[in-house]
C-alpha cells in the first residue's frame, strides 16, 4: 500500500502521482493522510486503484472518476463524485449537494444523508443513499438510479427524464412532472443488487418508485401564452 | 464567492484563544475572498461599558485628542483605543447616543463601524491575513465572533463595502450570495428614513432587518421576514451580544457547514475552515436546512 501525506506533500502531486497509474500498475492501494476538507482530491483518474482518504474531503472529490475505487472515511464536500464515468466512491459520512451530479456511469454510495440537488442531470449513475437526501434531487435526471433509504426533500425528480427514483422514506413533495410508479419485478431485481453492493441491508420491497410522467416532453401548444 | 466564519464559545476556558482561532479560521477562506476581510468580536463586558468603533481614512489626525474634544463638547468620560485604521471610544453605555451625535459634528469624515456594550468591528480592503494582522485579531479575546472574507460582485471594492454590517447596537451581519432586489428595497428603505450609505447590497439587507426591528419584531422574526422580502441569493451570520444566528434561503446553494461539541459551535462556508478547531474529530458535524433560523445564546 502507498501512503500520501496530502499536507505535506500537495494536491497537484497527489493528483499527477494518481494520473499516472495505469491499468498494469502494480502500486492498487493507496491510502490519502490529512484530507483537512481541501478540494479536487482524487479526480480524474483512470485506473483500477483503490484510494482511501482518511478523514473529510471538499469540493470536487473523486470527479469524473473512471475505475477506480474511491472510499472517503469522513464527509464529503460539494460536487463529489461529479461526472463519474465507472467505478466506486464510497462516502462514510454525509455529502453535501449536488453529489454525482451529471455522473454518467459507476456508483456512488452515500452511507450518511445527502444534502440538496443530489443526482442532478444524472446521465446513468447509480447512485444509493444510506440517508436522506435534500431538495431538487434529481433536477433533470436523464438515466440510472436512485436509491434513498431514508427521506427525500422538495421537489424530488423536477423535470426528469427517464432516470429511475427509489425512495424507502417520505417524499417531502414532487417536483414539475415526476410521478409514483408501479414497482415491478424488475425493478426489484434492480433495487436488490444495488442495495447488495451499496452494503445496505434495506429491503427492496420496502421502496417506492418515482419517474417522469413524461408530460414535459412535448411542447403543448396550449401552454404557449404561459412565456 | 466569498466565506464566512464564525466562532461561539461554551466553555469559557476557550476565550482568550477566540481571536486566534477566529484569523486561523478566516485565513483558510481566503480564496474564497481575498478582495477584503472583517470581523466582529464580542468582548467579555466586564466593566459595564458601552464602546463605538470607528474608521478613519487618515487615522493620525482623526484620532488625535478626539477623546478630549469628544469631553469638551458633551462633559462625557471617553477613552480611546486605536489600532491602525480603526479606533474603539469606550464610555458608559448610556452616553453612546451622545457620542455618536458629538462624532458627527467633531469628525464627520469619522465611519462608525459598530456601537454596543461588546461588540467591535474591524474591516479593511486587503488579504484576511493582512487585514487580520494589521488589527492584531488574534491576540483578542471574547464570547463569540465572525468573520467575512470577501470576493466582490454586486459593488465596489472598499472598506464600506466590507462586512460585517452593523444592523444596530451590538448587532451585526455577514453574508455570502448576492440580493437581487437590492436596489428597489434600498428606494424602500430610503423612503422610510433609514439611512444606507454604500450601493453595497449586503448592506441593504443589515439595513431592512434594522428596521424590522426598529418596527418591533425580534431579531428572530425579523431573519423570518427576511425568507420573504429578500430575493437572492443568501447565507447570513448574523451575531449579537449574546450569540449568534444563521439562516440560508430557500434554495441554499451558497454553502455552509457548522460544528458543534461541548466547548463549542462553529460556522465555516466550508469544513475547511474548520479542521484546526480542537476536537473537530468528534465534534456533531452538519449543514444547516434552507429556509431555517438557527440561533445559539449564552
Amino acid at each position: 500500500m502507498q501512503t500520501f501525506d496530502l499536507e505535506a506533500q500537495g494536491l497537484r502531486e497527489l493528483n499527477s502521482t494518481l494520473h499516472a497509474q495505469v491499468d498494469e500498475t502494480n502500486q492498487t492501494s493507496w491510502e490519502i493522510t490529512n484530507p483537512k476538507g481541501s478540494h479536487a482530491i482524487a479526480v480524474g483518474l483512470d485506473a483500477p486503484i483503490e484510494v482511501n482518504i482518511k478523514g473529510s474531503t471538499g469540493y470536487y472529490c473523486g470527479g469524473m472518476n473512471k475505475q477506480a475505487t474511491i472510499n472517503v472515511s469522513g464527509s464529503a464536500g460539494p460536487g463529489t463524485a461529479e461526472n463519474m464515468m465507472s467505478g466506486k466512491i464510497v462516502i462514510d459520512g454525509d455529502a453535501s449537494q449536488y453529489a454525482g451530479a451529471t455522473g454518467h456511469g459507476g456508483l456512488l454510495v452515500i452511507k450518511g444523508n445527502a444534502s440538496s440537488r443530489c443526482g442532478i442531470s444524472m446521465k446513468g449513475i447509480n447512485i444509493v443513499v444510506h440517508g436522506n437526501i435534500g431538495h431538487m434531487s434529481a433536477f433533470m435526471a436523464q438515466s440510472g438510479n436512485l436509491v434513498v433509504c431514508g427521506d427525500a426533500g422538495d421537489a424530488l425528480g423536477d423535470s426528469c427524464y427517464e432516470a429511475r427514483l427509489f425512495v424507502r422514506g417520505s417524499v417531502k413533495s414532487l417536483g414539475a412532472d415526476c410521478e409514483e410508479k408501479e414497482m415491478r419485478p424488475e425493478h426489484i431485481k434492480i433495487l436488490k443488487e444495488l442495495l447488495a453492493e451499496a452494503d445496505s441491508d434495506a429491503k427492496p420491497e420496502e421502496f417506492k418508485r418515482y419517474g417522469s410522467a413524461r408530460n414535459l416532453y412535448n411542447f403543448d401548444v396550449d401552454n404557449a401564452t404561459a412565456y | 464567492m466569498c466565506g464566512i466564519v464564525g466562532l461561539f464559545l461554551k466553555d469559557k476556558k476557550l476565550e482568550p484563544k477566540l481571536g486566534m482561532m477566529l484569523s486561523e479560521m478566516l485565513v483558510t477562506m481566503t480564496d474564497r475572498g481575498p478582495d477584503s476581510a472583517g470581523i466582529a468580536i464580542y468582548g467579555n463586558d466586564e466593566n459595564n461599558t458601552g464602546k463605538i468603533t470607528v474608521q478613519s481614512d487618515n487615522p493620525s489626525e482623526d484620532f488625535k485628542g478626539l477623546e478630549k474634544e469628544i469631553n469638551a463638547l458633551t462633559g462625557i468620560k471617553v477613552s480611546i483605543r486605536t489600532k491602525s485604521t480603526h479606533a474603539v471610544l469606550e464610555m458608559e453605555t448610556a452616553s453612546i447616543p451622545a457620542v455618536r451625535k458629538a462624532l458627527k459634528q467633531i469628525r464627520p469624515s469619522l465611519r462608525i463601524m459598530s456601537a454596543g456594550d461588546t461588540i467591535e468591528i474591524y474591516k479593511e480592503v486587503g488579504l484576511p491575513k493582512d487585514v487580520a494582522a494589521r488589527f492584531d485579531v488574534s491576540s483578542m479575546s471574547g464570547t463569540h465572533g465572525i468573520g467575512h472574507t470577501r470576493m466582490a460582485t454586486e459593488s465596489a471594492v472598499t472598506t464600506m463595502g466590507a462586512h460585517p454590517f452593523s444592523t444596530g447596537n451590538d448587532q451585526c451581519l455577514v453574508h455570502n450570495g448576492s440580493l437581487s432586489n437590492h436596489n428597489s428595497l434600498r428606494r424602500k428603505l430610503r423612503r422610510e428614513g433609514v439611512h444606507i450609505e454604500t450601493e453595497n447590497d449586503t448592506e441593504v439587507g443589515a439595513a431592512y432587518l434594522t428596521y424590522k426591528m426598529q418596527q418591533g419584531s425580534s431579531l428572530g422574526e425579523a431573519l423570518e421576514s427576511s425568507l420573504e422580502d429578500l430575493d437572492g441569493f443568501f447565507t447570513f451570520l448574523v451575531g449579537t451580544k449574546d450569540g449568534f444566528g444563521v439562516v440560508r434561503d430557500p434554495i441554499a446553494c451558497k454553502p455552509a457547514v457548522m460544528a458543534e461539541t461541548d466547548q463549542y459551535v462553529a460556522f465555516g462556508s466550508e469544513y475547511r475552515a474548520l479542521v484546526n478547531l480542537p476536537g473537530i474529530e468528534e465534534a456533531r458535524v452538519w449543514e444547516p436546512e434552507p429556509a431555517t433560523v438557527y440561533f445559539w445564546t449564552h
